[in-house]
């Protein structure tokens, strides 16, 4: 059970053997009050108050490192901080005031934006191929997508969103979106520790899924995967579910032809949480990439098991402030720094959070034009686009 | 201490509005309706009264719009009760009709404090807030940014005036308040503890009377609001926009 069942300390945590691996793993332990390990031995203890009342709830962006390297195999991540957060919620302390914001957008309009339903579909004006929606198509469909929040409503992500329809459609994929009808998955409500909002969402998806015929899902957001795949399961809502890196890369060679136009430079491509620590997805994303003509592929520093978060996770895209006041710096920040060291001239990304911090953390750090942040799908696009409409 | 918020529910922006086809009413098609934001200020000014002296507080709207999960959330914030006053009259209800079925209800159920937002988006004949004072004739203070009690059995507002001006008023109880915000923005409740309330907590039902005798608005048309002018965007280097900048507000006198 990976939804965090309210106060799981007594027993779940029982095994920890308080040898502080996550705390000191953690990206931003260095900024909490007291790390997963004094959490868990306080909140043995039932002294939890101050914790709650601390900074150190709201610090963690759920980047999995704690839980990866935990020889205990405790869940920090999936049931520690989401428990964290609802208890000190319960106990009357209010979420930082993005965070708020945003759940109390996914409450009332099914994404954290709070835009009407009407604009889920604005995105697809521009995407220059049709996008079925499913409740209009009236018959089963091969690939339902899951578009999730970010690509359908953020301008930067909506670039993504678009490209993905072009490629669906160039490969000659049966696909259909959810449209208006669409809410968000709930993976970052979830982290966030809004458990009874996590729930409402569960039900409503698991309602709106089980009520079409398709053969698989697709989603561009590794959250989405993260909690389709891991999490709804639990709650007895099991989908054939992928990150569009192992769908595409599973048509790779009917991607291949397409792909024409060359991409010369230097490419290196950071590894997101979600697909890579949690589900294990390392090759895809690279064999799409060494796809495209003309990219040459380069590591950077940190890259697969060890890669650093963007910082956006777990509710993190709502947490800037509060993080950037505690921790002196953003996650983002130090990453975009790997990036640059790897000499490559294009940081790839599989992530709708990723490009836009990413390429407001090279202005940040005075970095602006020394590297272009695209995500994988944008690349395969532009190689598919004739030269004259490659705009790297 | 007894407490009454009242609620009211105004169309959610969210959604562009759009005129129907008689060109003298909303188009409902799209239109939801959502709790005033300073109503909700109001619900906090309460819950905060409440958090510091102990009070009662009772939570009052009228039956359309997000009413039930507007009350339930008002329950599961901190209010100890919920009433709907439903039947409604038909057609979209005045600002003055409104305030006489919330001052019919209000004499039933009385409270030391009646407090509510100042204004709304859709106020067209008049504010809830300064209406229900004068139909229940009790003392009444507008664009209130902050209540406290004074253990006396009064309480004492900040009111908010023109070019950042306030004042502090001593108000004899019972009184209405017309709250433009609380000290704190509206608190935030777990949707498991607004779902448990949904579960636990019931919402009482009051019958709707007195909105007969007020007089009401005849909308002859309405109007989208036409763009007047547009923007300007300055480019090039920052010399030259800082220039182009100071040429523009010396022309507007805003230079000396």
């Amino acid at each position: 059970m990976l939804s965090a069942p309210p106060r799981p300390w007594q027993h779940e945590f029982y095994p920890c053997i308080q040898c502080g691996m996550c705390g000191g793993s953690c990206p931003l332990g260095h900024a909490m009050d007291y790390t997963p390990r004094r959490v868990i031995h306080l909140a043995r203890e039932g002294l939890l108050d101050d914790v709650l009342r601390s900074t150190t709830p709201w610090l963690c962006v759920s980047c999995y490192t704690c839980t990866a390297r935990c020889p205990g195999d405790l869940k920090i991540t999936d049931v520690l901080f989401p428990a964290l957060r609802d208890a000190a919620m319960a106990a009357g302390v209010q979420p930082p005031p993005e965070m708020k914001k945003a759940l109390d957008n996914t409450y009332r309009y099914g994404n954290p934006f709070g835009e009407g339903v009407r604009k889920r579909l604005e995105w697809t004006r521009a995407a220059g191929v049709p996008v079925p929606v499913i409740s209009q198509v009236k018959r089963p469909v091969d690939v339902l997508w899951i578009v999730e929040c970010y690509p359908s409503f953020h301008p930067r992500n909506q670039r993504q969103a678009q490209a993905l329809a072009r490629l669906l459609h160039a490969l000659g994929v049966d696909f259909a979106v959810l449209g208006p009808e669409e809410h968000c998955i709930g993976d970052c409500e979830r982290l966030a520790g809004e458990h009874g909002l996590f729930e409402s969402l569960v039900e409503y998806n698991a309602g709106l899924l089980d009520r079409y015929e398709y053969g698989e899902i697709v989603t561009g957001d590794p959250h989405a995967m993260n909690s389709l795949k891991r999490v709804y399961p639990g709650l007895g809502h099991r989908y054939p579910v992928s990150h569009y890196v192992e769908f595409l890369a599973r048509r790779l060679e009917a991607l291949r032809p397409l792909l024409r136009t060359p991409i010369n430079a230097k490419v290196t491509y950071h590894d997101n949480c979600c697909l890579g620590r949690i589900c294990g997805i390392y090759d895809a994303p690279r064999n799409l990439l060494r796809a495209i003509p003309g990219v040459t592929f380069v590591e950077m520093p940190f890259s697969r098991e060890i890669s650093l978060c963007c910082g956006g996770g777990g509710g993190g895209m709502w947490l800037d402030t509060m993080i950037w006041q505690t921790a002196h710096e953003r996650l983002s920040d130090r990453r975009i720094a790997h990036a640059l060291a790897s000499g490559a001239e294009i940081l790839a990304v599989s992530c709708p959070f990723e490009t836009s911090r990413f390429e407001d953390a090279l202005k940040s750090t005075g970095n602006e034009g020394r590297l272009v942040v695209r995500d994988i799908l944008e690349l395969l696009d532009e190689s598919m686009a004739p030269a004259s409409e490659v705009h790297t | 201490m007894r407490i009454a918020v009242v609620l009211t529910m105004v169309p959610d922006l969210v959604e562009e509005l759009e005129i129907d086809a008689s060109g003298k009413a909303l188009d409902t098609q799209w239109l939801h309706y959502v709790l005033s934001e300073t109503d909700d200020h109001a619900l906090e000014q309460a819950l905060l009264l409440k958090d510091r002296h102990g009070a009662h507080v009772s939570v009052f709207a009228l039956d359309y719009g997000d009413a039930d999960q507007t009350l339930f959330t008002a329950l599961a914030k901190g209010a100890d009760e919920a009433l709907k006053i439903t039947p409604l009259p038909e057609g979209v209800l005045g600002r003055r009709e409104a305030a006489a079925i919330f001052a019919d209800v209000l004499r039933a159920h009385p409270a030391d404090l009646i407090l509510t937002g100042v204004q709304a988006i859709n106020d067209l004949d008049g504010h809830l807030a300064g209406l229900l004072g004068g139909l229940l004739n009790l003392p009444f203070v507008g664009v209130t940014r902050s209540v406290e009690a004074t253990g006396e059995g009064g309480i004492i507002v900040q009111k908010e005036y023109p070019g950042g001006a306030a004042a502090e008023i001593s108000v004899p109880l019972p009184a209405v308040i017309g709250v433009i915000s609380a000290p704190q923005p509206p608190r935030y409740v777990p949707v498991a503890r607004i779902r448990e309330a949904m579960k636990t907590r019931s919402i009482d039902t009051v019958a709707a009377s007195g909105a007969a005798a007020q007089p009401v608005p005849t909308i002859l048309r309405m109007y989208k609001p036409q763009a007047a002018g547009q923007a300007t965007m300055i480019t090039g280097a920052p010399e030259h926009v800082a220039r182009e900048l100071a040429a523009i507000l010396e022309s507007r006198g805003l230079l000396r």
